[in-house]
């Protein structure tokens, strides 16, 4: 803990190899994300973390702490940033709060809110996608995947399983499950996989359980997510 | 495990029929050309022989858009859509083709003779109209060779007896300067490296100011410098000739002609920094120099400057593999070049790590864009006082401009750096000339206010593009064509780029039709600002640069377009019952909202 930079005045230290992101989640300081999870490689292609350092726009993420850097994060202009990115993700995918069981436990809405995002602004894209409810235990709602490719890496770096991976260019990519048919039952994954257990929005959930936690009563309804972070790290908790 | 993989991908070469992952994507486009798409048993069969999932193939099939999963034409025909094209008739002549042949542009006409589309800009826009016939390029169409081409697809006639006159690809430089006019002597460079060494290679590149000539400008010595200095015991040369900025073709023309000289660099740099193994990513667009350039490598393998033993130097061992793009602009980024070469999708990587420290495979790679080899040989060669005699002090040396749109004499013209933008219009024959594209797509559009600024990496730098626009066009057009670009090419990586470059289509779109109002051109700036800030790669971050650049500097063409409204939906309230006026049979005045129901 030889090392320090500033982010937003305060002063927080960092080892050799660490990035932004991992100093500031040491020191309880919460920068937005959402691909980022600090059990697996860091990813960046959310941006919502995305900080000035040194006067640079960078992903907080991917971005190496260095000696007496400059990082501004909870500015009113990377703030008005984020909530552009957060509306970009809601127009892109069918995102609809009310009638998702993540919701109150999902970070894509709890983020909104703590950037305070109050409507899409955007044109709705209205993306026609499938729902895949054939497994016996999990049910992937790909109307709401955020590509953060979570479940990708889990599946590949913890599960050693490489079920899912991304597939096609630009709007049209999306998430591909790893089996002949493509769907998910005919590939190896069980509910007891870390990849069942990453999803920070509702596009992986249980199935045969539903509102077991009453709305209102939820992670991010009692406590905002810059408080109690990312949900999957209390998903493994109350799992455990 | 980084050094098996190594392994793999060094037996997949030069051919790749023992299944290593590496090689999946070459594979991938061999089946491509011999089914006219990729079936679902080859998919398996390469799974099985390669050890990576079927998914992850496909995820290769949909990720390149030279590759398919469904059947496509016997011949596969592919117009070239960048706007240069457009404004030489392409979109007639593509109709022309589509009515002669019965088949709807996008579409594979039912008994699968032919497939016709549109495509990304392929590298001629100094001989187009042109087009992609089973990835063989045919250039300067008319409404003659359309009938021609016509007659020969209803007999069934195979490419091979089409008339080569069709396939001619002019390759000449119509302004030529130190480097042109340069001989080039075989081996001078490798030899130069390999009796003064490395550092003195290093120093020589430094002292001519050498800088990367693909547009970024990074110098090149320092590149290589540290890629040497990088510990590993691979190091791997790497030459980008994925020439994929719409209206850049300068590359085309070095591949053609100068083919040695870009050899001759990559050997050299081989020599300098210590690799034993290099590629060439050749765009598949320009699949037709694939042919005279292996000749090019096999000649030179005969004449000991290539292979084991380079020289005569029993310690210099260095070989060239070409590998195919499959159309994606994006792997024209370095780090995504360099997962497409790893048989991936083209995924630009987050940076740190840097390719002259982690690059293929993890070594210490050097990427550079094939001027910048043809050039550091021809340094090394003449000297770095040759290199510096023109140019300005932070851009010695000259330009290698690919020049196309309104002008009578399009083509490539090499000027030194510094050279005036008035300067090179006068040169190309350009009149009335309302506005320049410089840098391609992803450049800068210059108004003749500005026609005073130069070519040079201190005011406009580019990697060669070079579109000029009379005024008799339509700004809006050329914008709309260089965002439609974007959504098309976006790889889809990061949010700003994937949502954004759509939403930016969507929004121009609502200008065109005179639908938007001021707020429309606020968001469209907003949009544009917060992709240039938080993209992640440089696609992203230039590919709102059209439309701001046309806010910015020509905000009346999107005004004159605008609805007086401070507000407007975005979508039309009386269009959208037209469906429900089509169920019910009504289109009395009562089914009508007035006004589009505003």
């Amino acid at each position: 803990m030889n090392n320090q930079f500033k982010l937003d005045g305060i002063t927080v230290p960092f080892s050799a190899g660490e990035t932004i992101m991992d100093a500031a989640l040491a020191a309880g300081i919460y920068i937005p994300h959402l691909c980022h999870n600090p059990e697996f490689k860091p990813h960046g292609s959310c941006r919502l973390c995305t900080v000035n350092a040194n006067g640079r726009t960078v992903a907080a993420c991917t971005t190496p702490a260095s000696e007496g850097m400059e990082v501004e994060n909870a500015t009113h202009e990377l703030t008005t940033q984020r909530r552009l990115l957060l509306k970009l993700l809601f127009v892109e995918g069918n995102h609809v709060c009310p009638a998702c069981e993540k919701s109150g436990a999902c970070q894509l809405q709890a983020v909104a809110y703590h950037c305070g995002m109050l409507a899409p602004e955007f044109v709705h894209f209205y993306p026609k996608r499938a729902v895949d409810a054939s497994h016996p235990e999990m049910i992937i709602d790909f109307n709401r995947c955020i590509l953060c490719e979570l479940c990708v890496r889990a599946s590949r770096d913890s599960d050693n399983k490489n079920v899912f991976s991304i597939s096609g260019r630009g709007i049209q990519a999306h998430l591909a499950i790893n089996s002949t048919s493509g769907k998910l039952a005919d590939s190896s994954f069980t509910s007891s996989d870390k990849a069942a257990r990453v999803c920070p929005v509702g596009a992986i959930l249980p199935k045969h359980k539903g509102y077991n936690i009453p709305i209102g009563q939820r992670l991010y309804d009692q406590a905002p997510i810059s408080q109690v972070g990312d949900v999957a790290k209390h998903q493994e908790l109350a799992d455990e | 495990m980084v050094h098996d993989e190594l392994q793999q991908s060094k037996l997949s070469m030069p051919d790749s029929e023992n299944g290593a992952p590496f090689s999946v994507l070459q594979q991938l486009i061999g089946l491509q050309q011999e089914y006219h798409y990729v079936p679902r048993h080859e998919i398996d069969r390469l799974a099985v022989s390669s050890g990576v999932s079927e998914s992850h193939i496909i995820g290769l099939i949909e990720f390149y858009g030279f590759l398919h999963t469904t059947p496509r034409g016997e011949y596969d025909i592919l117009f070239s859509d960048n706007i240069t094209e457009q404004m030489q008739g392409s979109h007639l002549l593509a109709d022309l083709l589509s009515k002669g042949l019965g088949v709807a542009i996008g579409t594979t006409r039912e008994d699968r003779r032919v497939s016709l589309d549109y495509t990304s800009c392929i590298g001629m826009g100094d001989q187009g109209p042109a087009a992609l016939i089973n990835g063989q390029t045919i250039t300067r169409l008319t409404t003659n060779r359309i009938g021609q081409i016509i007659q020969l697809i209803e007999a069934s006639t195979p490419l091979s007896q089409w008339p080569k006159t069709l396939f001619e690809v002019e390759s000449r430089a119509e302004r030529r300067d130190i480097v042109l006019n340069s001989e080039y002597q075989p081996a001078a460079a490798i030899e130069a490296c390999l009796k003064k060494g490395p550092a003195a290679i290093f120093s020589q590149l430094e002292q001519a100011g050498l800088r990367g000539c693909g547009g970024a400008g990074f110098s090149t010595a320092a590149k290589w410098r540290f890629c040497a200095s990088a510990a590993a015991e691979e190091r791997f040369v790497v030459c980008n000739a994925d020439e994929g900025e719409p209206g850049t073709f300068k590359d085309r023309f070095l591949l053609q002609s100068h083919a040695e000289r870009l050899i001759e660099g990559m050997t050299l740099c081989a020599a300098a920094i210590g690799a034993r193994t290099g590629f060439i990513y050749l765009r598949g667009e320009y699949r037709y120099l694939l042919d005279s350039l292996q000749r090019v490598l096999d000649q030179r393998r005969k004449e000991r400057l290539l292979g084991n033993a380079i020289l005569a130097h029993d310690d210099f061992n260095f070989d060239i593999t070409i590998h195919l793009g499959a159309g994606a602009y994006i792997c024209g980024e370095e780090s995504a070049l360099i997962e497409s070469l790893e048989g991936k999708r083209g995924i630009p990587r987050p940076r740190p790590p840097f390719p002259v420290t982690e690059g293929y495979s993890g070594f210490p790679t050097v990427v550079n864009n094939v001027e910048t080899f043809c050039n550091a040989a021809l340094i090394i060669q003449q000297g770095p006082e040759w290199y510096r005699q023109v140019g300005t002090t932070a851009s010695p040396g000259t330009k290698l401009l690919s020049i196309s749109g309104d002008c009578d004499r399009p083509g490539i013209y090499e000027f030194p750096f510094g050279t005036a933008i008035a300067e090179i219009l006068s040169q190309c024959g350009a009149h009335q000339t309302m506005a320049v594209q410089v840098g391609g797509a992803a450049g800068r559009l210059i108004p003749e206010t500005e026609f005073n600024r130069t070519i040079a990496f201190e005011d406009i730098s580019t990697g060669g593009s070079f579109m000029i626009f009379n005024q008799n066009r339509e700004l809006l057009r050329v914008i709309e064509n260089f965002t439609q670009f974007f959504r098309h090419e976006s790889c889809g990586f990061c949010t700003p780029c994937r949502v954004g470059s759509s939403l930016l289509v969507k929004q121009l779109n609502k200008v065109m039709v005179g639908h938007a109002t001021t707020k429309d051109l606020e968001e469209m700036s907003i949009l544009g600002s917060l992709m240039q800030k938080t993209s992640h790669c440089g696609l992203g971050q230039t590919a709102a640069n059209p439309i701001l650049d046309g806010l910015g500097k020509f905000p009346k063409l999107f005004q004159s377009r605008l609805r007086a409204t401070s507000f407007e939906p975005a979508f039309d309230l009386d269009a959208s019952l037209e469906e429900a006026r089509l169920l019910t049979g009504r289109d009395d005045p009562e089914a009508h909202l007035e006004g589009g129901g505003v």
